[in-house]
């Protein structure tokens, strides 16, 4: 007990987790969609190209939201005008993009005075958060949880069956960009707490880990976000202890749960499922 | 005289600089079942997608019950049935989720489910006898089942028109007497159907009537007509005339050119 309260003592460990915990549900949420349409990669690329919008948010004194907005829609038309008006297959056209433009926000950092706030934003600043921060971290991560929440079915049906969600009348395309709309949201919303770098990391593994432990998609909404919160606590706590950063920690622990899943998950986990096939095997022998 | 259930009227479609459809032209009466035969590569799927208004023709209108694609598909009157490939049957949805889908047109922002949509939702299971496997994830069903949930999706939609792409590939013999005998009684009930399918030999005791489609209608009449070989010739090569059993070709053709 006295193990887990004592880093509550300080303000900053409060802060830090209450915008890890927030990030991580708001980005384990959104995971779920993303790992089932195939858009990691395409996580990857927008929360790496919103760097250069943050940087000159913070350059004109503009909400870091809005500049990351700007930005993903810059590199997702980028990506799309690339694949579709040459021979460049969109992966090439993804990383060709996204890594441009992080290397413009790199280079946008290294001119502009007051660096060290600035750096924060590439391998996060959780034990640093402030007042503000915290503000902005949580009126965006409700706003991007609250449209995820509401529009989950359309956003469902979109990337199960897009065809459909046409012929019923609903705009494949305006589902499409909300989506993306909400990943560039989200992956300001994350920047805070372990940066640029592995923002991609909250939006792929939650949704993954989900993912092999069920058969539905809104249990999927549950876990995700449920795993991805415990995960960044214990990162954090963990990170605390043993004196590492805790961003990465924060990353590392999902990674490890990601793994523990995979191998053990009952249905879809690889010693789990072969279990499962041993003791058919077995069973069938006992019945002959 | 009626509206055309579907009236498609010298539709030509381009993409970049291939030609998919050249004026294509077709009507269909409602409460009619019509195959849409032709190969890989002669337009079925395009002229799906114009029907949908998922591509906009570079000439040429589409007709949906006398309205446009755009107003039929808001009033939640068109109905689409997938090929399997374009399914992903991994997706962590049950039976039950996806026939909901067909609902989500006359629901609110959030589509939350009401009574009367539940209602529908189970009516339209049954019909297609699924209503045992309604908790199964959809991938852990048999091929013809996995038609019939989204025949089933179509059916809770209260779709009058209904396209279905392939709906027999990847299903026994069993299961497409099954789908047939579905597909008759939804058209008998006034549901206009228009599939587009390689499997020629189930066309007879399906379809009232039938197209033969290669970039554009070569022949719309009585399946016995379309199906001649001399006719077949037409659509899929001059080879066709040299079996017996053209849709075995076809196979074979396509297996080739893949």
């Amino acid at each position: 007990m006295e193990l887990l309260l004592e880093p509550l003592s300080y303000d900053f460990m409060v802060r830090a987790i209450i915008t890890t915990a927030l990030a991580a549900v708001v980005c384990a949420v959104l995971s779920c969609w993303l790992v089932l349409i195939g858009w990691s990669l395409m996580g990857d690329a927008v929360s790496h190209a919103v760097l250069p919008g943050v940087v000159l948010a913070y350059i004109v004194g503009a909400p870091f939201a809005l500049g990351a907005l700007v930005f993903a829609l810059v590199a997702v038309t980028l990506i799309g005008v690339v694949r579709n008006t040459s021979r460049v297959k969109e992966d090439a056209a993804i990383g060709i993009v996204f890594s441009s433009l992080f290397a413009l926000g790199l280079v946008l950092i290294s001119v502009t005075p007051s660096q060290t706030d600035l750096n924060h934003i590439i391998f996060g600043n959780l034990l640093g958060v402030s007042i503000p921060d915290l503000i902005q971290v949580l009126v965006l991560g409700v706003v991007a949880f609250a449209i995820l929440i509401l529009k989950r079915r359309d956003l469902t049906l979109y990337a199960f069956d897009p065809t459909h969600a046409h012929a019923i009348g609903l705009s494949p395309r305006r589902l499409g960009a909300l989506l993306l709309g909400l990943l560039a949201l989200t992956s300001v919303v994350a920047l805070q707490t372990v940066g640029v770098v592995l923002v991609v990391a909250m939006l792929i593994i939650p949704g993954a880990t989900a993912y092999l432990l069920t058969d539905r998609f809104s249990r999927m909404l549950v876990i995700a976000p449920t795993i991805s919160a415990l995960c960044s606590v214990a990162g954090i706590y963990i990170s605390y202890y043993l004196d590492t950063a805790s961003g990465a920690m924060v990353v590392l622990t999902q990674g490890v749960v990601f793994g523990a899943v995979y191998l053990f998950s009952p249905r879809q986990g690889l010693i789990g499922t072969r279990l499962a096939k041993a003791r058919r095997r077995k069973a069938a022998a006992l019945a002959v | 005289m009626s509206t055309p259930a579907i009236l498609v009227d010298n539709v030509t479609v381009h993409y970049g600089e291939v030609l998919a459809l050249d004026a294509a032209s077709l009507t269909l009466d409602p409460a009619r079942i019509c195959g849409l035969v032709g190969m890989n590569g002669s337009g079925k799927s395009t002229l799906f997608k114009a029907i949908m208004g998922m591509i906009k023709p570079d000439a040429g209108t589409v007709r949906i019950n006398g309205q446009s694609p755009g107003r039929a598909r808001r009033e939640g009157g068109i109905g689409y049935v997938p090929q399997s490939e374009d399914v992903d049957w991994q997706f962590p949805l049950s039976v039950r989720d996806v026939v909901m889908m067909g609902r989500y047109g006359h629901q609110g922002f959030t589509r939350r489910a009401s009574k009367a949509d539940r209602a529908a939702v189970d009516e339209a299971l049954d019909r297609v006898e699924l209503g045992e496997y309604a908790g199964r994830q959809i991938g852990q069903l048999s091929g013809g089942q996995k038609k019939r949930a989204f025949v089933a999706r179509g059916i809770a939609q209260g779709a009058t028109t209904m396209l279905l792409d392939e709906p027999f590939a990847g299903v026994d013999k069993r299961s497409e007497a099954t789908i047939t005998r579905l597909l008759r009684e939804l058209a008998s009930d006034g549901c206009t159907i228009l599939i587009s399918t390689h499997d020629l030999h189930a066309l007879p005791q399906l379809c009232d009537e039938a197209v033969l489609l290669m970039h554009r209608v070569l022949m719309h009449g009585p399946p016995e007509q379309v199906l001649q070989p001399e006719n077949l010739a037409m659509a899929f090569g001059l080879d066709v005339l040299n079996r017996d059993l053209p849709d075995q070709d076809v196979h074979a053709r396509k297996e080739r050119t893949a």
